[in-house]
């Protein structure tokens, strides 16, 4: 079932602190006295903090009248929505048909061997959260692996990891240029 | 001059294979050189073996160049552009002389995927300048009654292209005989079958096609709302269907009043999928559009009678209604020419897997899945022998080499045990296991099982249990049969179409590939050398150079060996990953 897709997340992640839930208002001012705003309510929440946190789900359930035991019954039954603030960038790992006959299991196991996570987990710099996916559509190019909107064809283990590492370079240039500019 | 064009494919896959990296490339030659040529963009043609593409159309003729990258981009620019040569090498397809692309689009019929990578998806004049929103505009304007719209697809013959292959038209009629104020027309792009991409091609590449299609269901149906319900996984579909609503509807083609008939409203909104592949099932995908999980119900009542918000409903799939505008272009009868008797029309199959031309095929129904796989696809790659074709996904099943002369269509599909489904064809070879495909689907059914018919929750999971362990050694006499029993209870007691068709993987494996379940079980041997607990990696002495390469490489230190000598895997150790089998250059690892 699919309750089961609820992933672990690692304990010696640092907190990420307090939940502005001011964030919350557009989204709430936008959808109130809707029908059937469920599911976008929850995807625009998950846009803004990167998951639902809890403080989201009773906001929203007081201001815009929704059952909380619904929304947490919709949202640990559909795979896009986390419970637990995922890393910087998503690697969406491809496990479709196209896929899995084209080895999409070396691709995870060296990302897994790379980033030191296993499937669903965040790495505890935060840059990266692993998930295994059913189809991202690129069948021809498989296997397949999508980062953020970008997605990456006819992937080798060692091709995927120099991918992964060269989003880590990039991030810790970026953040050093941050700091020479103080 | 100044007529030549450059057309850049720029579809998910194109993109992942870089086409967006040429395409900045080009527009900045272009700028930088001022040369005379017309940059424009479009979506995936299909040929996604030979992505990223480059098409060129000038006064000699039509180019289509592949596996472009930024090098041989400027190439092209230089000799064909600039020097008025084209460059012969990378040439895939061109109407001058004869390729060997040529034969991936001479066996197709191209009517859903007519303007898929002809045109720019982005811009909705080009669209109405290949006869688009013409089939609407006719029937608004000559005030054809609905119930003639609806005998004209009833005529077609078109049947549902999600899988369930049931007469649009028929479904149309249901919806129009059911009176309300509101109805709704649904769009299903939840294309949730691993394996197929159809659906996301044809919403990137032609997404008005798509829309045009919903609004003239609407006007037979007399719907007042559309809803295209489409998977969150597709960003880049989204987008383009975003953009092509707010286009039709500056242009009159949705919102009050359309094309100035008076009371006739329709209004496209889009709801993100939020990932369950049960929401393809089209009760489940209405209670999911209701903000609900997205759990199936019983039918009847059927949403022609009672959808979404107890409304009559249509619910067709993406390829379903880019068929349409085609159909009232071209006349039901000239449609009906293709494919068998009844299955009439053309079909879109996503070929993947061990094929060498893998990518988006247009065929008329009735042809033999030997000639999708050898004619269009190529055949095999790396002289390996053709072993199956998987069709249907997780509902459909497995197709042995020794019946791929049976025809494409609803009723010969359905015959060998697998479905026509929505269109993915993955092809196996003989390093395929049957036993891990199996496997590898239920697993799947298992975990997208909503959970509400208890044989399917329970059941794919005990199913799922002996697969596994007949995959690591522990078989048992007597799987076999226990498998097809619950199979059989699975099948005859789950509610809808997920759990109904959950066993079919199994149940062709087993049926065309017993051997291969009883090799698992009696000798706990595994013939395609896939299922890692029934394979061990040994070094083959006389190839071994003592290179040292796979001991460094193994990441649990099982191999040990001096250098320039032969080397040894220890058993007990090997966690059977396979890197020494993958780095080895002397062929001195073997699979046994």
């Amino acid at each position: 079932m699919r309750v089961e897709r609820i992933k672990k997340v690692r304990r010696d992640l640092p907190s990420v602190g307090e939940v502005d839930t001011g964030l919350l208002d557009d989204v709430i001012k936008k959808y109130s006295g809707k029908k059937g705003i469920m599911i976008p309510v929850l995807q625009e929440t998950q846009l803004v903090y990167g998951y639902i946190p809890a403080e989201a789900f009773e906001k929203l359930s007081r201001e815009l009248h929704l059952n909380l035991a619904d929304m947490y019954g919709v949202a640990t039954f559909y795979s896009q929505f986390r419970l637990k603030p995922a890393g910087k960038n998503i690697i969406k790992v491809c496990h479709g048909t196209a896929c899995h006959v084209q080895n999409a299991g070396n691709i995870t196991q060296a990302l897994e061997e790379t980033l030191k996570i296993t499937d669903g987990e965040t790495s505890p710099d935060r840059l990266f959260t692993m998930e295994s996916v059913a189809c991202l559509g690129c069948c021809s190019l498989a296997p397949v692996m999508m980062i953020g909107d970008d997605t990456h064809g006819n992937l080798t283990g060692k091709e995927a990891v120099s991918i992964v590492k060269k989003i880590k370079l990039q991030n810790s240039q970026s953040l050093s240029g941050l700091t020479d500019n103080k | 001059m100044g007529t030549t064009r450059v057309i850049v494919g720029l579809g998910s896959c194109g993109i992942a294979a870089g086409a967006g990296k040429v395409y900045e490339r080009i527009l900045a030659v272009k700028e930088a050189e001022s040369l005379d040529f017309q940059l424009s963009r479009t979506s995936c043609v299909g040929m996604c073996y030979r992505e990223p593409l480059v098409e060129i159309i000038d006064d000699s003729g039509h180019y289509l160049y592949g596996d472009i990258d930024e090098e041989k981009a400027i190439e092209i620019l230089n000799d064909h552009i600039a020097g008025g040569s084209p460059v012969r090498e990378y040439i895939v397809s061109t109407d001058l002389y004869d390729t060997p692309g040529k034969s991936y689009f001479d066996g197709q019929v191209r009517i859903a995927l007519r303007n898929c990578g002809m045109m720019d998806p982005g811009v909705i004049e080009e669209y109405e300048s290949r006869n688009g929103y013409s089939a609407l505009k006719r029937l608004v304007n000559e005030n054809i009654p609905a119930s003639r719209i609806i005998q004209e697809v009833l005529e077609s013959g078109l049947r549902g292209r999600g899988g369930g292959g049931f007469y649009t038209g028929l479904k149309w009629k249901f919806t129009l005989n059911n009176k309300s104020g509101v109805k709704y027309v649904i769009c299903n792009a939840d294309e949730g079958d691993p394996g197929a991409f159809m659906d996301r091609s044809l919403l990137e590449g032609d997404p008005h096609s798509v829309i045009e299609g919903m609004i003239i269901a609407a006007l037979a149906v007399e719907a007042t709302d559309g809803v295209i319900y489409c998977r969150a996984e597709y960003p880049l579909a989204l987008k383009r269907l975003y953009s092509a609503i707010e286009q039709a509807g500056e242009k009159g083609y949705l919102g009050r009043n359309i094309l100035g008939r008076e009371g006739f409203n329709f209004d496209i909104s889009i709801k993100e999928g939020a990932g369950a592949f049960v929401c393809g099932e089209e009760t489940a995908l209405i209670a999911s559009i209701e903000g609900g999980r997205g759990m199936p119900r019983r039918r009847p009542p059927f949403p022609a009678a009672s959808g979404l918000w107890k409304k009559p409903t249509n619910i067709s799939n993406v390829e379903t209604y880019a068929n349409i505008p085609w159909i009232f272009q071209n006349g039901s009868a000239e449609y009906a020419k293709y494919g068998t008797e009844k299955s009439k029309g053309t079909k879109v199959f996503a070929l993947a897997g061990k094929i060498r031309h893998g990518g988006l095929v247009e065929v008329p129904m009735g042809i033999t899945i030997n000639d999708i796989v050898f004619k269009l696809g190529g055949g095999i790659p790396g002289d390996k022998r053709f072993k199956a074709v998987q069709l249907g996904g997780p509902s459909g099943g497995c197709i042995p080499a020794y019946l791929s002369d049976t025809p494409v269509d609803y009723d010969s599909v359905c015959a060998t045990g697998a479905i026509m489904g929505s269109g993915g064809m993955v092809v196996m070879d003989e390093s395929t296991c049957m036993v891990d495909i199996a496997k590898f689907f239920l697993d799947f059914t298992e975990k997208e099982s909503c959970g509400k018919c208890t044989f399917c929750r329970i059941g794919t999971k005990r199913m799922l249990e002996i697969l596994v362990r007949i995959t690591e050694g522990a078989g048992e006499e007597g799987d076999i049969e226990k498998l097809g029993e619950l199979a059989h209870q699975i099948k005859d007691s789950s509610l809808c179409g997920l759990g109904q068709t959950a066993p079919n993987p199994v149940l062709t494996t087993i049926r065309y590939f017993r051997d291969e379940y009883e090799a698992h079980i009696k000798e706990k041997k595994c013939p395609a050398k896939v299922c890692t607990k029934l394979i061990t990696y040994e070094v083959f002495a006389e190839n071994c150079t003592g290179c040292t390469v796979c001991a460094r490489k193994c990441p649990v230190n099982a191999i040990t060996g001096d250098r320039k000598k032969v080397h040894a895997v220890d058993q007990d150790i090997c966690i059977r990953c396979g890197i020494c089998y993958a780095k080895c250059k002397f062929d001195a690892i073997i699979l046994s």
